[in-house]
């Protein structure tokens, strides 16, 4: 049989239906497969999918089946077809950061947030389109063609994670796995109209993560809801002895503290939102500005307390933002050299093998990254650039401080200054990398925020940002849904 | 500061990048036109802090020694471009006096 | 010619550490196993590893930074060293760098005329290269990263050496403490001990240094000697004619017994460093730091004080008896169980030595244990075997490992002392020889000897000379 609703379905529904025995997990897969070719088929193709194997996600199906009959239940996400990005470390499928240089790479070992997801039951379904490296904000930047936002074609799904938005979006998963380094979860969920979630940093396991800038990376989760993608990073959080940046801070139980004020008509009593002003620029889109004050409305009748609050720094975040990461990444993509793994030039010399392979191997974005990474590095620029850039960075890290010292627990913001863009339509680089300047804030202070759907302007998605301190998903989770189930349909109208 | 076409070519070989000639005015322009929303930060007062001179908290976590390896789903084989007897094989190098960068 | 100029020297030693697991991988260290066989998804740098540190490595550094009297920062930072090379397969050395585990230590030298101390920059950790094969295919490179991220500190000294010679006692003493601390193996033959030297050379008198220049790839100390005699003359023959010395890295070719400059590209060493992100800073709590102080042992230089104080022994003996951990522990407790230090210093160093010698072993792994070889110096000091007697025991002890006693004695090379059984021999070698006997009592005492000598060939050795003779001189008396 095959399931009627499961475009709609929530991963917890899903399971649910699973564990119960009324769906089994290769129907599950089944129908992700189904969906997954009925968008490819779609007259432009979306382009969401890089790498599939569904003989193995069904053998993945049977065995979890069996697991299941054994054991009497499944886990909480049992057969819930999981979509991840290619920058993730997977057994069996592919991880090639949709970069020519990792063609045909297949990880050895596993990420240790996949593994975690899989005991709950999840079942990689595929690995997603994005921009090579996650450097971009439009998925355009891959070597395998750009992903088409589900809702309008013509559009990007935002990036660099556009492959997962868009496999949330487009119903072929009800979760997936992204990436953050500025914004790559956040963007791309606002550009397609689904919720995406950043981790306070070393919340995470980075452990098969492929680096791009490690100070700043952390997996993320996209859901058709809140409470999806609040239970997918659940079962990722918590130390990982892999991963020396992980933090040892317990995880409480996010779920557990919303649900149990579902049924409260003030579900944010003694909760105060902080909204910095430096977030609503003059000229920022007019039904984007709306939405957000509704939002904020909304929060305030939800008992709320809403405060204007000033986070000074968060002009410079940019700035930092594109020192920092490149400076980070120039490093950490010298490992792809062509002598252990991955793509290799055809050549005579060494040093032209290694020139030819990362020449030929790299994108134009990754390429420029490199270069302005390695430049603000190199002898002689280090302090101007580099170290300058560490310092403000830290200014940053303080206005949060600042704003959460004084009794603020979480802020409100737009997600992104627009909407998703048209296809090729920015081709300044700096003109793109100004779609993360409300995000890349949270990186660099390693603060978690999330952006959900709070409605639409010109039929297409707008994100509201909730932002909180480090280590209390908890109450971003416990205001993102409230606002969500104050918001209803209104969220995507 | 702004980036000449030998900074880029310094650069490039630094980060083994093969940039042709032709583009280098292209990447120059590109990369100027990028570090100069940089210069903003100069004018930032960071008097009050040192970001690296943080006196930190926590310390690396420590790994016991006797911790074993990563076991690997499949052979180095199975990802090296080339390999003869389990070496990793690499087009020989200019002089083997290179060699003398790899010690540390 | 030369008289003109002083060389200055200043040496970066690297040294491995012996730890069962890598620097931030679980991947074994041993060394000589089959080509990237300890390797893992962390030292080959596989997309999305991470690095954990060895807390090990960290506890060995420490030991070693304090026995060379550094002071260690209660925070290191480690830093990445940036550089393209296929044996370093992240592009990346994890190193320490502005932040170093400790700095400001010395080592005091010796080479003649006083003790001298030669000062200890810094002491830092990082993590070793693999090895590339050039030689092994046609046109090709062969990497082999089975040392890759093995755990290394770099110990990098003051240019305070002002003569190869100095330089020499420095790598001695230097790899000597290690010894003593078990840090490494440093065995430069298999690689646990490297040594670049930078030298410059200045007219003597003159204060500020000339231009230094690095040279690398020496496999013995007395190749660093040799090289940096070399390079001393080349650059004062430079300074003689004039020449301006350009800041340049040379590679020593021992056979050749000459330096090249290495064709490596100057400017070309941009490393460009920055705090390796994937790592927290290492932090050193206190208490774990005197755990640590606590457990470090007794240092060549006091055990040297102490064997001259308590087994009054010459500085050559002391010298030859410390020259090891495993000596000197060998040595110890044969003196103390035959509480005959001087014999006991005899056999080790002679005997013993020689032994060792042939065997190419060290003494810990030494078949005769010190309680056997003192048992063997009681034997011959409470005259129960004669010294000749006593080497053949021995030889026999290191065949078979068995205690002395039992050899001796299944040997029958114990010597008889009892006196009837002597008189015994001596009344049948005064018939056998009744002229020699007549004019011995007629008091030709020079043929006591001879007569001696008898009784020893008839007791096959056995007899105790000691007592044969005083046997034969109070019969003399008597009669
Ligand atoms: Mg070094
Ligand atoms: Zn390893």
């Amino acid at each position: 049989m095959t399931i009627p609703d499961y475009t709609t379905l929530t991963a917890t529904a899903l399971a649910a239906k699973i564990d119960s025995g009324s769906v089994s997990p290769t129907e599950a897969v089944d129908a992700s497969i189904a969906r997954s070719k009925a968008v490819v088929a779609g007259s432009e193709g979306l382009n969401i999918m890089l790498w599939t194997d569904n003989d193995l996600a069904r053998r993945d199906a049977a065995a979890l089946a069996d697991g299941m009959k054994r054991a009497g239940k499944g886990g909480r996400l049992a057969g819930v077809p999981l979509a991840v990005k290619d920058n993730i470390a997977t057994l069996g499928l592919p991880t090639t950061c949709a970069s020519k240089i990792l063609a045909g790479y297949v990880s050895p070992y596993e990420a240790t947030a996949i593994t975690r997801l899989r005991e709950e039951g999840a079942i990689v379904i595929g690995k997603t389109n994005m921009d090579e490296f996650a450097m971009g904000s439009s998925t355009e930047n891959s070597s395998y063609g750009p992903t088409r936002n589900p809702l309008d074609v013509r559009l990007v799904p935002g990036g660099s994670s556009g492959g997962s938005a868009a496999a949330v979006a487009a119903g072929i998963v009800p979760v997936a796995l992204g990436s953050e380094t500025g914004g790559s979860v956040r963007q791309p969920a606002a550009f397609c109209g689904v919720v995406g979630v950043k981790p306070t940093y070393g919340r995470v396991s980075r452990f098969g993560l492929v680096a791009f800038a490690s100070s700043l990376d952390q997996i993320g989760s996209f859901g058709r809801n809140v409470d999806d993608a609040a239970l997918v990073t659940e079962i990722m959080a918590g130390v990982d002895p892999k991963d020396s940046t992980s933090s040892s801070a317990r995880v409480g139980s996010y779920r557990d503290q919303y649900l149990s004020l579902a049924s409260s008509p003030m579900p944010l009593d003694g909760v105060t939102i902080g909204v910095p002003k430096e977030y609503f620029p003059e000229n920022l889109d007019p039904g984007i500005r709306s939405l957000c004050e509704r939002s904020v409305d909304v929060l305030k009748s939800l008992g709320a307390k809403v405060v204007d609050v000033e986070l000074p720094h968060t002009s410079l975040a940019i700035p930092v933002y594109y020192i920092v990461a490149p400076a980070e990444a120039s490093s950490n993509l010298a490992r792809f050299d062509g002598v252990r793994y991955g793509m290799r030039a055809a050549a005579s010399s060494l040093r032209e093998m290694y020139a030819e392979t990362r020449s030929i191997g790299f994108g134009p974005e990754v390429t420029r990254r490199i270069l302005l990474g390695t430049y603000v590095l190199s002898a002689g620029y280090y302090d101007a650039y580099y170290k300058k850039a560490q310092s403000v960075r830290e200014l940053i890290t303080r206005d949060f401080r600042n704003v959460f010292g004084g009794g603020v627990d979480a802020l409100f913001t737009p997600t992104t200054p627009t909407t998703a863009f048209a296809i090729g339509a920015i081709a300044d680089p700096y003109e793109m990398y100004l779609s993360d300047i409300f995000t890349a804030t949270a990186n660099l202070a390693g603060v978690p925020a999330m952006s959900l759907p709070i409605g639409r302007v010109g039929g297409l998605p707008v994100g509201g940002q909730i932002i909180a301190k480090h280590f209390d998903e908890a109450t971003m989770f416990r205001v993102a849904y409230a606002l969500e189930s104050a918001l209803g349909g209104e969220a995507h109208q | 500061m702004a980036v000449t076409q030998d900074d880029v070519r310094h650069v490039a070989e630094l980060a083994r990048l093969a940039v042709d000639e032709n583009r280098l005015d292209h990447l120059v322009a590109e990369l100027n036109g990028i570090l100069q929303h940089m210069d903003v930060l100069s004018q930032a007062d960071t008097s009050t802090v040192d970001s690296l001179m943080n006196v930190p908290v926590d310390s690396t976590p420590l790994r016991s020694d006797s911790s074993g390896p990563l076991l690997m789903a499949t052979p180095r084989e199975s990802f090296a471009p080339s390999m003869k007897d389990g070496l990793f094989i690499v087009p020989r190098l200019a002089s083997h006096e290179d060699a003398s960068d790899s010690a540390p | 010619m030369t008289g003109k100029y002083e060389m200055v020297v200043g040496l970066e030693v690297h040294v491995q550490l012996k730890t069962r697991s890598k620097a931030f991988c679980g991947c074994s260290t041993s060394f000589g196993d089959t080509p990237n066989i300890n390797t893992c998804p962390i030292c080959l740098a596989l997309p999305g590893a991470l690095p954990v540190l060895n807390e090990k490595a960290v506890e060995l550094a420490t030991r070693a930074a304090l026995a060379l009297g550094c002071n260690l920062h209660p925070v290191s930072i480690f830093a990445r060293k940036n550089y393209f090379y296929p044996d370093l397969p992240k592009g990346y050395q994890i190193s320490q760098f502005d932040q170093p585990l400790a700095t400001k230590g010395s080592v005091k030298i010796d080479v003649g005329d006083g003790e001298r101390s030669i000062g200890v920059t810094r002491v830092h950790m990082e993590e070793d290269a693999g090895k590339s094969l050039h030689d092994r295919y046609p046109g090709a490179t062969a990497i082999d990263l089975n040392r890759a991220g093995v755990p290394l500190i770099e110990i990098v000294s003051e240019p305070d050496m002002r003569s190869s010679k100095e330089a020499g006692a420095y790598l001695r003493t230097l790899r000597q403490i290690l010894q003593y601390l078990g840090v490494s193996d440093v065995s430069m033959e298999e690689g646990s001990l490297r040594v670049d030297a930078n030298v410059s050379a200045r007219p003597v008198g003159q204060k500020e240094l000339g231009t230094k220049t690095e040279v690398k790839n020496m496999n013995s100390f007395s190749g660093v000697e040799r090289a940096l005699e070399y390079e001393f003359t080349r650059q004062s023959g430079m300074l003689d004619r004039g020449e301006k010395i350009s800041q340049q890295t040379l590679l020593w070719d021992a056979n050749k017994g000459e330096a090249r400059v290495s064709r490596t590209k100057e400017g070309s060493h941009d490393y460009r460093y920055f705090p390796e992100p994937d790592l927290l800073p290492l932090i050193l709590h206190p208490e774990w730091l005197n755990a640590i102080k606590a457990s470090v042992p007794e240092l060549p230089a006091d055990r040297k004080t102490r064997f001259k104080d308590e087994y009054k022994l010459g500085p050559e003996d002391i010298d030859k008896l410390t020259a090891t951990p495993a000596i000197a522990d060998y040595f110890e407790s044969t003196a103390r169980d035959s509480q005959n230090p001087k014999a006991a210093a005899n056999w080790v160093m002679g005997e013993g030595q020689a032994a060792l010698n042939i065997s190419r072993k060290s003494f810990d792994e030494f078949p005769v244990r010190p309680a056997d070889l003192a048992q063997l110096i009681k034997l011959i000091g409470d005259g129960l075997l004669s010294h000749a007697a006593g080497k053949q025991v021995f030889a026999m002890m290191v065949e078979t490992g068995k205690p002395a006693a039992q050899i001796a004695h299944d040997s029958g090379l114990l010597q008889v002392g009892d006196d009837s059984a002597l008189d015994g021999w001596i009344d049948e070698v005064l018939m056998e020889h009744p002229d020699e006997g007549k004019r011995y009592f007629a008091g030709e005492k020079k043929l006591q000897g001879v007569l001696v000598g008898f009784v020893m060939k008839k007791s096959s050795g056995k007899a105790d000379p000691k007592k044969v003779n005083q046997l034969l001189a109070s019969r003399a008396g008597a009669g």
